[in-house]
């Protein structure tokens, strides 16, 4: 690595083969492209939303290797009861 | 007693396999076991000129399936180490002249003779790898670190874990020890954290390596290279013995001492 490469920060060549390599096994061990990870994500904010309501901002989604084997990761903030029961509140229906 | 088969394969081609097998069999052999070593790669047939038998061929693999020899006149004796075996590859036939039961008979045949059989696998996921892997006891995966070598690796060890082979064992091989220093070369630490699975050796890139397939005498038998001791590593450990890793990555040559002095590192 060159004195210029690290003046402009730029990183050494292990560190990017080996963050590449990461993301092409991940993929190739569970066939998965990277546009259907993000539909996977898609479904699973639809689905977990029916139930509860969450902030998809802060959400953390990815898959990890634990050894051999992968895992798929997904972390959601649930959003709080009392801003849940106000947001609902407001939406309640009139009595007839 | 009976003999363990031992595969090496490695998915990308180029990386090392053929070399390898030379080498564990002459360590092998050097060190008292009877070695037989089978070329699977039918049509592109190099185990022979890396061990230096190739002025030997009379019968090849094609010939025994076949039936037109029996096993014993196809097995050429290595002169220098007259334990070691090779079973040379039909050159003129195509990968569908084996099928994977004739591999599991022949070496079926072969077991009871010898204490180890080691095949070289052709490289790609074909039907050469598949005869290759069937009769496998143990499969050892040659990989470089350079991306593609490791990313062909992983779906070897993928297919071979499909396959009830297990994960099979890792050399990695052509390891440049001050390209690794200066960070410019995945470490062993980095191919081991990707591809997970047991390390069996770590072979440096030295010149030794192309020397010793030039005069087809393995690098193994020259007892001053680096690589050879690697490798005579690797055959003590597939016989079971605890053999510490050679320090590759932590000496440094005299230029890398003055640049770290001059404070460049």
């Amino acid at each position: 690595m060159s004195f210029l490469d690290k003046l402009f920060g730029r990183k050494n060549s292990a560190d990017s083969a080996k963050e590449r390599l990461q993301l092409v096994l991940i993929h190739d061990r569970t066939d998965l492209t990277p546009a259907e990870l993000e539909s996977l994500r898609d479904d699973l904010i639809a689905t977990v939303s029916r139930h509860v309501e969450i902030d998809v901002t802060a959400m953390q989604f990815g898959m990890e290797h634990d050894g051999r084997s992968q895992r798929l990761v997904a972390d959601i903030p649930i959003k709080s009861a009392s801003h849940r029961r106000r947001a609902s509140s407001s939406r309640k229906p009139k009595a007839r | 007693m009976t003999a363990q088969v031992i595969t090496v394969t490695s998915g990308k081609g180029g990386v090392g396999k053929t070399t390898a097998v030379a080498n564990l069999a002459v360590a092998l052999a050097a060190n008292g076991s009877r070695v037989v070593c089978i070329d699977g790669d039918i049509g592109l047939r190099n185990l022979d000129v890396i061990l230096g038998l190739e002025n030997r061929i009379v019968y090849d693999i094609v010939d025994v399936i076949e039936g037109r020899c029996r096993l014993k006149q196809a097995m050429i004796k290595d002169k220098r180490l007259p334990n070691l075996h090779l079973i040379p590859a039909a050159q003129t036939r195509d990968k569908n002249a084996v099928s994977a039961s004739d591999m599991t008979r022949l070496t079926k045949d072969l077991r009871s003779e010898c204490d180890f059989i080691l095949i070289d696998s052709p490289a790609g996921i074909e039907r050469g790898f598949k005869n290759a892997i069937a009769p496998a006891d143990r499969v050892l995966v040659v990989t470089n670190p350079e991306v593609s070598a490791v990313r062909d690796a992983d779906r070897v060890i993928g297919i071979l874990e499909a396959e009830d082979k297990g994960p099979g064992s890792l050399i990695i091989n052509r390891l440049n020890p001050s390209l690794v220093r200066r960070q410019e070369m995945l470490s062993a630490d980095d191919v081991l954290d990707l591809l997970a699975i047991e390390l069996i050796g770590i072979v440096p890139e030295d010149e030794g390596v192309l020397i010793g397939s030039n005069r087809g005498a393995p690098v193994a038998l020259d007892l001053k290279s680096k690589a050879g001791e690697a490798f005579r590593n690797i055959a003590r450990r597939l016989k079971g013995e605890e053999v510490p890793f050679l320090d590759l990555e932590s000496g440094s040559s005299l230029w890398e001492r003055i640049q770290k002095l001059a404070g460049r590192r």
